[in-house]
């Protein structure tokens, strides 16, 4: 009984633990010791100031992406894209700011925030409408638009946008007006090199406007509609293939905001590779966080707290590097995925 | 520009569809039998680096591939339990693949050889066959000459799989299962255990895929060795309605995609990153149903959970 009612809150945790147990093994296996690894993990990313403000930090783009893939779902799609989504709407945001030059921060920065989302959205929403059109598998063509935006990003970040005199692969800077403050312009008690910025309060405020859409809202309900059953909704008068398209669109304008806080707030110029892999992680922020704006806000900060960890790893052991998050989020979407296996557990074997 | 569209695009292009073809041959039993197998890629780059480290290791290409296949059925066992017994969504049990693919390799790497990214060349990749007559033979010897025994197995693999599939009672059962699981269990048929046939099938055939990627074609593993290639098997594997001859063709034509994109580099005047996305836009146009719509077996995808 006990289980069944906290079971929401429950199952993630317990997956989390899981997948922390089968790290832990694989940690044994390199050759390092597990607690020795995880609290070098917590204690840069939880226990200062510096180090919480540094998970926000990482967990910023992470609620965005997580937020995408999670209004996918509610759809039925999945939306593997959010890594190109989120290159293409940098590289926008960057060019706007970087040639919109001389026009006030009032216009400019709502103007790139909606770059972003409308940059995004559309290189979500193409496979969004293949699929409408003509059934094309959305995993496939958000896989094959990922490839398409690394390319197309790498040669504008290469050729033509290149900045000059530089050998990294950076595009000019943006313009003052259109970047945002970080927190510490606002809060004097922070550090000042800490690069958490305004963008965070935006991500936060994209998860309320979510809630709002999903649960609050005809438009919302519809779209949990055709996401629980194509033919049911068709049936109740939904249009199934124009709520496709838009979700598709939306859940890329989420992936495509991720230039707010990494664009505008943090690097101000379009950086090649910038993102290493947070529209994947995203993923794995969606399902941990049940796919719920409230479920990924707190799944984004732990894997913030991982990415943050992760960067002692390289530095404090010679056998690990921080790709072993990476191997803690699949292990985690794999358990996620088996939940059935922890409520058996959880119930001893007796039948729901 | 012409000059390029020669046979020796064509016997690039035969190279390069090999991985295709094993992974999409592997995708093909799984499907056929209901498990959707969107991991193709992860157990690729498994098969990729499993290999290419135990060949370096015991400086034996064949150890090698013994290796990747068996690390590949492995792999493909996890998303087999996960999707077959515990009945998770496939789509995101194979993505949980595949995001393992990309951090434990990596680890493991680390671990060994002090990179994240890229194992110690083999000095020794699988043989490559010259056919005795033929590659005497002006035009024939560029065509058909020489090739890794990789590609003429994943070829030979082509009409056993159609055998397998359609004119056995293996095949027949792990079709049943695809289309109709609850008939099929009426029947008698251990419907979980055909099901983990065909996904250790496809994982050993993946896991073979990703093989000649790094010990056949190269000659160690890179980061990122499969470059899409496991989806761009899933989609010739659509675009082939889910026959083994039609894939056959999906394969060929994204191999041969592949080898023209890597051959007209610097031949025109078009930066190399455009050239680059021909076989990602092509999948996609493919995909778009330029063939008509795809046959997907009737249980494809959907958990079967057994009566107690």
């Amino acid at each position: 009984m006990f289980f069944k009612k906290y079971e929401v809150i429950l199952l993630p945790v317990i997956s989390v633990l899981a997948a922390g147990l089968v790290g832990a093994i694989m940690i044994l296996a390199v050759g390092e010791s597990p607690l020795e690894v995880y609290w070098i993990f917590f204690k840069n990313s939880l226990f200062t100031l510096n180090g919480i403000g540094y998970t926000l930090f990482y967990a910023t783009p992470l609620i965005f992406t997580g937020l995408a893939v999670a209004f996918g779902f509610r759809c039925g799609l999945f939306n593997i894209g959010a890594e190109g989504q989120l290159y293409i709407a940098a590289m926008s945001v960057a060019l706007v700011g970087i040639y919109l030059d001389g026009y006030s921060a009032w216009i400019l920065v709502p103007l790139c925030m909606v770059v972003a989302f409308v940059t995004g959205g559309i290189w979500g929403g193409i496979p969004g409408l293949l699929k409408a059109k003509f059934g094309g598998h959305e995993v496939i063509n958000t896989i094959m638009m990922n490839l398409i935006a690394f390319s197309l990003v790498n040669y504008l970040v290469v050729g033509p946008f290149h900045r000059k005199g530089t050998a990294i692969l950076e595009t000019d800077y943006i313009s003052e007006a259109a970047r945002i403050p970080r927190v510490h312009e606002l809060l004097p008690f922070i550090p000042k090199t800490l690069p958490l910025n305004m963008g965070f309060v935006v991500a936060l405020f994209a998860c309320l406007v979510t809630y709002l859409i999903l649960w609050k809202t005809k438009w919302g309900y519809e779209i949990r509609a055709v996401g629980i059953s194509n033919s049911v909704s068709e049936y109740a008068g939904i249009s199934v293939k124009k709520n496709l398209v838009l979700a598709m669109f939306i859940s890329g304008g989420f992936a495509g905001m991720v230039a707010i806080p990494e664009v505008m707030g943090y690097r101000y110029t379009f950086h090649d590779s910038f993102s290493a892999g947070v529209g994947f992680v995203g993923i794995a922020v969606a399902l941990l966080g049940r796919n719920h704006p409230g479920g990924v806000i707190l799944a984004a900060l732990l894997f913030g707290a991982l990415n943050r960890g992760s960067l002692f790893l390289d530095l404090n052991f010679d056998n690990l590097s921080k790709d072993l998050v990476m191997v803690l989020q699949g292990v985690i979407v794999l358990f996620v995925a088996t939940d059935k296996l922890f409520k058996k557990i959880l119930s001893f074997g007796k039948p729901s | 520009m012409w000059e390029i569209l020669d046979l020796e695009l064509v016997a690039s292009g035969l190279r390069l569809s090999t991985p295709l073809i094993l992974a999409a041959l592997g995708g093909l039993f799984s499907e056929r039998a209901g498990v959707v197998n969107i991991a193709l890629d992860g157990i690729m780059i498994f098969g990729a680096f499993g290999g290419a480290v135990i060949a370096y290791e015991t400086s034996n290409p064949w150890y090698g591939l013994i290796g990747a296949m068996m690390l590949g059925g492995m792999i493909a066992h996890i998303h087999g339990i996960a999707s077959i017994r515990y009945q998770a969504d496939q789509v995101v049990s194979g993505t949980a693949i595949n995001l393992l693919a990309i951090g434990v390799p990596a680890v493991v790497a680390n671990a060994l050889y002090n990179s994240t990214t890229v194992t110690p060349n083999i000095k020794l990749i699988l043989p490559i066959i010259k056919i005795p007559i033929i590659s005497s033979i002006p035009y024939l010897d560029v065509l058909l000459g020489k090739y890794s025994v990789l590609v003429f197995f994943a070829f030979a693999m082509v009409p056993i799989s159609w055998f397998v599939l359609y004119k056995t009672s293996f095949g027949l059962r792990l079709r049943s299962v695809g289309e109709n699981p609850e008939a099929a269990a009426t029947a008698g048929i251990n419907v979980y255990l055909m099901r983990y046939y065909a996904v250790w099938i496809s994982g050993i055939l993946a896991g073979l895929g990703g093989a000649f990627l790094s010990i056949a074609h190269g000659s160690s593993y890179v980061n990122n060795i499969s470059a899409g290639r496991g989806f761009i098997a899933l989609a010739a594997l659509i675009f082939g309605r889910y026959t083994p001859k039609l894939t056959l063709a999906g394969c060929l034509l994204f191999g041969i995609a592949d080898a023209f994109q890597i051959r007209v580099q610097g031949v025109i005047p078009i930066p190399v990153q455009f050239v680059q996305m021909i076989p990602y836009i092509l999948t996609m146009v493919v995909l778009a149903g330029l063939i008509g719509k795809a046959q997907v077996p009737a249980a494809d995808g959907i958990p079967y959970e057994q009566m107690k």
